[in-house]
């Protein structure tokens, strides 16, 4: 079990309000992941719910229970933290049971899970070592572990993945997706990277200055953002934003169209002269400059295209994927 | 230092203060040594140009054998013990508070640092005169106050009061290492801590103390080599009376006391000695720390 609602939350550091007043349900068995620029209050609000913070007020309530005032050991919450937060001095194994000893179980049961944790982990061999002696996944594996053997209502990450490489986190992200499906254990996530929200969430908390802008399910996001901010937020490389006459011809102050939504098309609407292509091999991006709609405009070709810089070309948005948006920012339909 | 050049450029550059601190440790040894095996009382009229009577290991005999000798390693021993409990306790916790967030902590912070600054022979008169004096001193004071009969804390708990100044003198600079290795871990691993349900002892025991590990054995090694050759304190308070005689003040005794220096010799190579005995004992229990 792990259902946590959050009534009315807020936060404020002496006069600076981090996060005005906040409501969110995270359903039990759900991954949810806070997603934002940096000082958007995601951190933050993941530790009010750890109860690393106070809230100033406000109710989090967890599996129906009142938790504001609840110690953080009393919460039944793991932590992921970013820097992993081992014990220096601990080898992996008390590292992993440190909690357990900490809860008072005896010393077969501790074992057991100590090695249950292990095996899932693929630690068991590095049991005896200390931290120190460890790479950065596995590092971050030992955190997992001692984080799953409380069995808790909910693990909470924050940022776990920051400090790893590219490849790395890649794997690891799908670890920590595989393990969701294992568990089926509440997992709240905070990032700031787009992607890691899209890949792993069933559901995506998009925050912008401890305001919540949208909630929904990453292809939710996708499809309908609700405003310009998650417009922009979601998507790699991110959508093109076009305003003046051309938005006005579709009734709105702002459109926008994702780069993998236009089309080269010798017939297109919109010309341009092409800048910089990044070819990834599957898929090349090129940066389209003077076409009168924006600074620069993004746009997915295929694999090979045979553009050079400097060439012109024409293009056309796909007429039913253009996101309308009105003077405020908000979505239009 | 790649290269060979660069090594022995090196060499050359670190001779001087490699010779320098040679001779400076060994011509005092040397002489030491020398002086231990004759006799060499300058009121008698003996002295270096006239010559010195070899007399083998009469003075190391006469040393060990005095009645005064092994309690003078005894209290040599408790002193620094003692010490070293008293500043290492007291500034852990004091180095805890100080980390706190407070208000004039910048300002707390130097005054506790201040007693390092004060010189040893003044701390001690200012101890002994304003502190422990049994008619003017402001504990005699505090004692009257509650109605007690005011101690003389220098003849009747010699010792203690000898220690409690050397504690005050050295607790700052324990303090001060306790406090920056405090500061240096990571407040993620006490969160991590109070995540899994350790409590504030617990946090302390498993976490703040097995980090202070290193920084404790270094207050503890550096103090030691200091604290056995403590003299300041006692020469001004009790002048080695009333059981507060350790080695060190022992051989000042024999060599400008008695005027042996052939005698107070012996007895610097008996501290030499035990110096290393104790350096050899603290390397084994606190040294492993060293090489983590």
């Amino acid at each position: 079990m792990g259902r946590i609602a959050l009534n009315g939350v807020t936060k404020s550091f002496g006069v600076t309000e981090v996060i005005p007043p906040l409501d969110l349900v995270i359903e039990d068995g759900e991954f949810t992941v806070f997603v934002g620029p940096s000082g958007c209050g995601k951190s933050t609000l993941l530790r009010l719910i750890a109860g690393l913070e106070d809230t100033t007020s406000g109710r989090i309530e967890i599996d129906g229970v009142d938790a504001t005032g609840t110690p953080p050991a009393k919460r039944g919450l793991a932590m992921v933290f970013q820097s992993y937060a081992l014990y220096p001095h601990m080898s992996v194994r008390r590292n992993i049971a440190f909690p357990l000893r900490m809860a008072g179980l005896d010393r077969a049961e501790i074992d057991r899970r100590v090695t249950e944790a292990a095996s899932a982990l693929n630690l068991t061999d590095h049991l005896d070592r200390r931290p120190g002696q460890l790479s950065g996944g596995q590092r971050q594996r030992v955190a997992i572990g001692r984080a799953i053997v409380r069995e808790p209502a909910a693990f909470l990450f924050d940022e776990p993945l920051s400090n790893l490489d590219a490849a790395l986190r890649v794997g690891m992200r799908i670890e920590i997706s595989e393990l969701h499906g294992r568990l089926a254990t509440t997992m709240i996530y905070v990032t700031h990277d787009q992607v890691e929200a899209m890949t792993m969430a069933d559901r995506i908390v998009v925050l912008r200055a401890g305001l919540i802008e949208q909630v929904g399910s990453p292809l939710e996001l996708y499809r309908e953002p609700r405003n310009l901010f998650v417009a922009g937020f979601i998507g790699s490389p991110r959508m093109n934003f076009i305003d003046g006459a051309s938005a006005r011809e579709h009734g709105a102050a702002t459109i926008g169209v994702r780069p993998e939504h236009i089309e080269i098309d010798p017939d297109g609407p919109w010309e341009g002269r092409i800048g910089i292509g990044e070819h990834l091999g599957s898929d090349t991006f090129l940066r389209v400059h003077d076409t009168g709609l924006a600074d620069t405009l993004t746009v997915r070709a295929g694999g090979e295209v045979g553009l050079k810089t400097g060439a012109r070309a024409r293009f056309r948005p796909m007429p039913d994927k253009i996101h309308r948006f009105d003077e405020g920012g908000a979505r239009i339909g | 230092m790649a290269t060979k050049s660069s090594r022995s450029a090196a060499r050359v550059m670190l001779a001087p203060a490699v010779i320098l601190l040679l001779g400076w440790m060994l011509v005092p040894l040397t002489m030491t040594l020398f002086f231990s095996f004759k006799k060499y009382l300058p009121l008698r009229g003996d002295s270096l140009e006239r010559g010195l009577d070899w007399v083998g290991f009469a003075n190391y005999a006469r040393f060990i054998s005095s009645s005064s000798f092994w309690p003078s390693v005894q209290t040599t021993l408790v002193m620094v013990g003692c010490v070293l409990a008293v500043t290492v306790v007291l500034g852990i916790l004091l180095a805890l508070l100080l980390d706190q967030p407070f208000w004039g902590r910048g300002v707390v912070r130097i005054l506790v640092i201040a007693p390092f600054f004060v010189m040893p022979t003044v701390s001690a008169l200012v101890w002994k005169n304003m502190f422990m004096d049994p008619v003017n001193g402001l504990l005699a004071h505090l004692w009257r106050f509650f109605g007690a009969e005011p101690v003389s804390w220098l003849s009747d708990a010699s010792l203690a009061s000898v220690i409690m100044i050397v504690s005050w003198q050295w607790l700052p600079f324990a303090t001060l290492i306790l406090l920056t290795a405090i500061q240096s871990l990571d407040s993620e691993q006490l969160e991590a801590a109070e995540m899994d349900g350790a409590p504030a002892l617990g946090r302390f025991a498993h976490i703040i103390l097995p980090h202070l590990g290193r920084a404790i054995t270094i207050v503890i090694l550096i103090q030691t080599i200091f604290l056995l050759s403590i003299f300041a304190e006692i020469f001004v308070t009790t002048g080695g009376a009333f059981g507060t005689r350790t080695l060190t003040y022992l051989i000042f005794q024999r060599v400008v006391d008695s005027q042996n220096i052939g005698l107070g010799s012996a007895g610097g190579v008996y501290a030499i000695i035990l110096a290393n005995i104790v350096a050899i004992f603290l390397m084994r229990i606190v040294g492993k720390n060293l090489d983590r």
